[in-house]
């Protein structure tokens, strides 16, 4: 990862002591998490340990309760803030249930918000979605309404039309979780592919064979602490605590 | 029964026909127009509102649903003018039509919007889309989809229920029917009349929804499958 | 300023039980018709369900004012006295019987095919299938609808008053006609139509509520 180590230290995320509760559910206590560049950030743990949780604080579509979470230097900021419209510039998000709109076709789902907030004009916005759908080879479906596609292909275009928008950094909540084996490989190679250009990506994910062989660092979850993290390769071969020892043995 | 049928009138009354008729498009459109304005947005208050805007909007339907049009035209038209405000007839009938068209259009398009879901709007501001931008892009024209043929028989609706609009004199098509019938004494075969020029009206409007839908919903006209 | 007295207000209240006695006759009148033409909505025969779905479009399709003149001077055409309570209670006869034929065939349509093929594996003949087995889970499906229906015919009795049978609405113009408050007037008549629907509105939506908790 040449990227990666070129600009290493730089860091674009950063997760300090955060803390959010659910009413009198605690489901985030106290979580640190520093991303550099060009990293690929594999997050795994049991269901309910908070991993989503954390990623949508990260993304903005939650507001904590204490701690601080900083993307390329900025705050996260509040809804409708100068430092919010920020982080959509600098974030993209994509969900397991790929929330496309299915009222549009899929140029029309990645042009949309290239026209409408970066404000390009209808045939640069064209290209750029000619170009990303290219990246997760899906350029036949340029005209396809999201209903005649694949689970596998509408989460493709859910990751071309975060990318159309160049984001400095890309979160992914078990994004292949809802797909068929077959479905879910054509969309974890689309995320290696991104992994190897450098793109810097914060991944929950069910995948552990995706987690050992693309993410340089694995964050285990568990009780709502970041209970384990290190180097993807230490951490799995020398895991500390018995409680990812259990979940790793579990999983296999 | 000795009652010989008589429509001889109609040669010489029929463009008063087609001139009433008219006025009750004229009315009902604008109505129906204006009427889905007031009640998208009555929606939106009343699902994405605060506590006060939420409970402005549902009194408005409650109060409009559960009192008589005809009352309704009389307060607007003989109400308003009392208290200074003079209006026509023709826009007291289509301020009333208006916002009785808008509590029903409240109620409808509440359900279209409320079946948006959550994620569809989390995904919009992810792409950093401001508010207003995912109300006008992402929830109504997919929210007015789902509820389209309610809408549509509600405009129907409306659209008969401007009849009553001729208490007011407002010389649309029932109000005609009114004066031909007390000038010919043929009431029966004048209602007859007006009857079946409203079934094509009915008929008509249904038409035009359909039309209109089809231009509105691309992917629907496309694929023809129900959202 | 206001000089609506206290026995217009009488007035209006004692006038606001004929539009009670007529949404009653609406009722009743379009629940006897309206059964048979939601019955011949389903029919196997295609003749009955044209008629049926001929009369539906027909009473739909016309606004209710025309129909209330057409009875009126039909009535006369016939023979009859012009007896605006007769054409008023007819008219709403036909309309409700319309509108309430439509309702309730879509809910003996919810009602599921395997019921009718249960029933019939029993061995019940047509007539009893419908009286033991399918009106019986119908009627609970319709029941919020109906209520909600009930609504429109109150409100809609206000059209009486334009043959000139003396109920809320016509009370009002009445009351009017010596006092000149329009405002004042036709508000009270308002409030006291809401008095009579807004229970009506909260019984359908909270036995729609829970007719959807019970079946899911
Ligand atoms: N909007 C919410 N309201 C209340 N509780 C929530 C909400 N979202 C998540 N939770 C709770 O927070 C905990 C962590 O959830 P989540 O972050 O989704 O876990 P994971 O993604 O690791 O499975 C769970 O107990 C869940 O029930
Ligand atoms: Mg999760």
């Amino acid at each position: 990862m040449p990227a990666a180590l070129e600009q290493a230290n730089e860091s674009v995320v950063s997760v300090k002591d955060v803390i959010k509760e659910f009413g009198p559910l605690r489901v985030l206590d106290g979580v640190g998490l520093e991303v550099e560049r060009g990293q690929t950030v594999a997050i795994v743990g049991r269901s309910g340990s908070g991993k989503s949780t954390l990623l949508r604080c990260i993304a903005g579509l939650e507001t904590v309760q204490g701690g601080s979470i900083t993307v390329c230097g900025h705050p996260v900021g509040r809804p409708g803030s100068a430092a919010r419209a920020q982080l959509r510039r600098d974030v993209g998000m994509v969900f397991q249930s790929y929330n496309l709109f299915p009222h549009l076709n899929v140029e029309r789902n990645i042009t949309l918000a290239l026209t409408l907030v970066k404000k390009e004009s209808k045939g640069e916005a064209k290209r750029r979605a000619a170009e990303v759908l290219a990246m997760v080879g899906l350029t036949d479906k340029i005209a396809s309404y999201p209903e005649q596609l694949s689970g596998g292909q509408q989460q493709r275009v859910a990751i071309a039309r975060s990318l159309a928008l160049q984001p400095q950094v890309m979160l992914f909540d078990e994004v292949t979780s809802a797909l068929d084996p077959e479905l879910t490989a054509e969309v974890l190679g689309v995320m290696e592919n991104l992994a190897h250009q450098g793109m810097t990506m914060i991944s929950v994910t069910h995948e552990m064979g995706f987690a050992r062989r693309v993410a340089d660092v694995v964050v285990f979850m568990h009780q709502g602490k970041v209970w384990e993290t290190g180097p993807t390769a230490e951490v799995f071969a020398n895991p500390r605590t018995a409680e990812f020892k259990q979940f790793v043995g579990s999983e296999l | 029964m000795s009652y010989k049928f008589d429509f001889e009138f109609l040669a010489e009354r029929w463009p008063d026909f087609v001139a009433g008729a008219w006025l009750t498009i004229q009315l009902t459109v604008l109505s129906i127009a204006l009427g889905f304005l007031v009640g998208t947005l009555c929606a939106l208050a009343r699902v994405y509102g605060g506590p006060v805007l939420r409970r402005l909007a549902g009194g408005y339907v409650e109060i409009i649903r559960n009192t008589p049009l005809l009352i309704q035209i009389f307060i607007v038209y003989f109400g308003l003018s009392s208290l200074g405000l003079k209006l026509s007839a023709e826009v007291s009938a289509v301020l009333a039509l208006t916002i009785n068209m808008g509590a029903y259009t409240t109620e409808i398009m509440r359900a279209g919007i409320e079946s948006i879901q959550r994620t569809q709007l989390e995904a919009a501001d992810c792409l950093g889309l401001t508010r207003l931008q995912t109300i006008l892009h992402v929830v109504l024209l997919p929210a007015m989809e789902r509820v389209y043929p309610s809408l549509g028989s509600q405009g129907v609706l409306l659209m008969l229920a401007s009849s009553i609009t001729s208490q007011i004199s407002a010389e649309e098509l029932t109000a005609t029917a009114n004066l031909v019938q007390s000038d010919t004494y043929r009431s029966f075969e004048v209602y007859v009349i007006v009857a079946v020029v409203y079934l094509a009206l009915s008929a008509l409007y249904r038409l035009g929804f359909w039309a209109i839908g089809l231009i509105l919903f691309e992917r629907r006209r496309r694929l023809g499958t129900p959202l | 300023m206001i000089q609506l007295s206290f026995n217009h207000l009488i007035y209006l209240v004692e006038a606001a039980r004929w539009t009670i006695l007529l949404s009653v006759i609406a009722f009743v009148g379009g629940a006897i018709v309206g059964l048979p033409i939601a019955l011949m909505r389903v029919s196997k025969s295609a003749a009955l369900r044209g008629i049926a779905w001929g009369y539906i479009q027909l009473i739909q399709g016309t606004p209710l004012l025309i129909v209330l003149f057409l009875s009126y001077f039909g009535l006369g055409i016939l023979g009859y006295k012009l007896d605006p309570l007769v054409a008023a209670g007819l008219s709403f006869t036909f309309y409700a019987a319309a509108f309430l034929g439509e309702i309730w065939r879509g809910c003996i349509e919810a009602v599921p095919k395997t019921q009718w093929e249960a029933s019939d594996c029993l061995g019940l003949n047509l007539f009893q299938q419908y009286a033991y087995v399918i009106l019986p889970q119908a009627l609970r499906i319709a029941i919020p609808p109906t209520v909600g229906f009930m609504v429109q015919i109150v409100k809609n009795t206000s059209l009486a008053s334009v043959i000139g049978f003396v109920e809320l609405a016509r009370a009002g113009q009445i009351v009017n006609n010596s006092t000149f408050e329009p405002f004042a007037i036709f508000t009270a008549v308002a409030a006291i139509y809401f008095v009579l629907c807004y229970p009506l509105s909260v019984a359908a939506r909270t036995l729609e509520r829970r007719a959807h908790a019970g079946r899911s």
